[in-house]
């Protein structure tokens, strides 16, 4: 079992990052849960969702140590770095974690997805397609096939421009991983 | 059945009542449930025969319920915690009055308006009626995705056969998860038996009344028991309960609905370790599951409790033990998610003080 945290801002896309690769996982056949964290949220707040996958029954869907984490913004490595399991992995958003991390148990894999957005599309929309490309590439829970896949069924109807856009980011956190960036 | 989709526990619930033939849903906006009204709302709209009210309040919303039911549609509601006080009058006139509905409560911290996390503080409100008046509810406690678009079906199945409201019990966590669901395949409304004893227009029959109030004292007197038997027949054929890895246990936990599956990872955990312990999960909360816990006692000897509240349900089971066993309990209210590890902890803690492994 290996449970993943998305944390950043509202905004961010983190929910849906959740979202999107918990649906490829269960359609690689595992066991998921996903929970959102909910509350009294307002715009610009914290959001975070917590993902299971699993060859087996998952009984809590809560993470007390994830094994993963992706770290959108400064708050989100605060609250969660401690919290990860040894020998965990968190992929940091560099552009807006301007902290390093203190804990020498964990892997930080870390790339400034904003800064590449802006430059590779000129807007910041697709930071969490990249952070969700090099999640997926470092962790190998899923392939970006499958997160591919999840996507065109979730956004049915959208353009295929989106999904293009979409497959580009993936790829571009992809190669940020395998070029060793860290 | 449909394919296997992931989606929000509210949304399912949501879903499997439109399939269930629900045609009627009023609501009024509370955390953490509002996915299940925001579903509603956009499902009834692309029927050519559903209604979707966002009423004024719940207490409207449970009346406006009452109304449809009256004439002959599959009804709902759904609110949280607060919302479900509001609600009791307008419940205790549908069980009065013998009509059919389905409940849903997110349950959420309390008393009060607590807050939105999960809890399990309205068991006792469920199971005892929660309303005034000689009168209980069916009340359905899922502990999964799949399971609650399963009883959400059944519930509807339940309302409908016995003419009662039917609660279908979760908790913030169930409502907010995601998990992969299968759904069964929609209810054509028109396919449901008909009832007879519905207000649909007295043309070339004679009429009907529907109603609560029963000044007579007798005719009273013979309503509280007709529904005193009909709630021994709910008793006799609808009780469930889920009974993992008590075959050879000497000790077993009792919870439900989002305290189950915790205990279920803590009672993997202690079998690692070789301690046998089992898991018993109410599926109905009423009617409770008393006969099947009562047989367990024959070998069991010690039962740990374990609820999201200070100790409700134990009360149902210390009924349905008289004393045989020794009850343990274990509680976190307020809104808190205990983790598998520390109900383990909790349960070896037991195990060993009890020289159960002496056994």
């Amino acid at each position: 079992m290996k449970k993943t945290v998305f944390a950043g801002f509202g905004g961010q896309g983190v929910l849906m990052m959740g979202y999107v690769f918990a649906v490829a996982a269960m359609r690689d056949g595992y066991e998921v849960t996903y929970l959102p964290s909910y509350g009294a949220e307002v715009r610009g707040g914290t959001a975070n969702c917590t993902v299971a996958v699993s060859d087996e029954e998952i009984f809590s869907p809560v993470a007390s140590s994830p094994d993963y984490g992706v770290i959108m913004n400064n708050p989100s490595l605060s609250k969660f770095e401690s919290a990860i399991n040894e020998k965990g992995i968190v992929i940091l958003n560099t552009s807006l974690v301007d902290s390093d991390i203190t804990r020498t148990d964990i892997t930080a894999v870390k790339l400034p997805a904003n800064k590449i957005a802006k430059e590779e599309f000129g807007n910041e929309r697709s930071v969490n397609m990249i952070m969700l490309g090099a999640f997926v590439t470092k962790t190998q829970v899923t392939s970006l096939e499958s997160i591919m896949g999840a996507l065109e069924e979730i956004s049915k109807g959208k353009k295929a421009a989106m999904m293009k856009l979409n497959r580009k980011s993936l790829d571009i956190g992809a190669e940020y991983v395998l070029k060793g960036a860290s | 059945m449909s394919e296997k989709q992931l989606m929000r526990g509210s949304q399912v619930i949501a879903e499997a009542a439109i399939r269930a033939g629900c045609r009627f849903y009023a609501g009024y906006p509370i955390t953490p449930q509002n996915e299940m009204t925001e579903y509603m709302a956009n499902a009834m709209a692309e029927l050519s025969d559903g209604t979707f009210i966002q009423a004024e309040s719940e207490i409207a919303a449970i009346n406006m319920v009452l109304g449809a039911s009256t004439a002959g549609v599959r009804s709902m509601t759904s609110s949280s915690s607060p919302g479900l006080s509001l609600k009791q009058e307008g419940i205790s006139f549908l069980a009065a009055s013998e009509l059919p509905a389905v409940i849903v409560n997110t349950m959420r911290g309390g008393p009060g308006l607590g807050n939105i996390a999960p809890s399990q503080g309205d068991y006792f409100q469920a199971t005892r009626g929660g309303g005034h008046g000689d009168y209980r509810s069916i009340v359905l406690a899922p502990a999964s995705g799949q399971e609650q678009a399963d009883l959400t079906r059944k519930a509807f199945e339940y309302a409908d056969k016995y003419r009662t409201p039917v609660l279908i019990l979760v908790d913030g966590m169930m409502g907010q998860m995601m998990e992969p669901v299968i759904f069964p395949d929609p209810i054509d409304a028109l396919d449901l038996p008909p009832k007879p004893w519905i207000l649909d227009g007295a043309k070339g029959r004679p009429s009907r009344i529907i109603k609560s109030l029963i000044l007579n004292t007798r005719e009273m007197e013979d309503h509280n028991w007709k529904l005193a038997r009909k709630y021994e027949n709910i008793a006799r054929e609808i009780t469930t309960a889920e009974s993992y890895l008590t075959e050879d246990a000497n000790m077993v936990v009792i919870a439900y609905g989002t305290a189950a599956r915790i205990a279920k990872g803590a009672i993997k955990r202690v079998r690692e370790m070789g301690l046998k312990v089992g898991l018993f999960r109410p599926i109905t909360l009423y009617p409770f599951p008393s006969k099947e816990l009562l047989e367990m006692s024959r070998v069991v000897k010690h039962f740990l409790v374990f609820e999201m509240n200070t100790g409700q349900m134990i009360e149902d089971v210390r009924l349905s033990l008289e004393g045989r066993s020794t009850i343990h309990f274990y509680g976190r209210p307020g809104g808190i998610i205990s983790t598998p590890d520390e109900i383990s902890k909790e349960i070896s803690s037991i195990y060993y003080r009890q020289h159960l492994e002496e056994e």
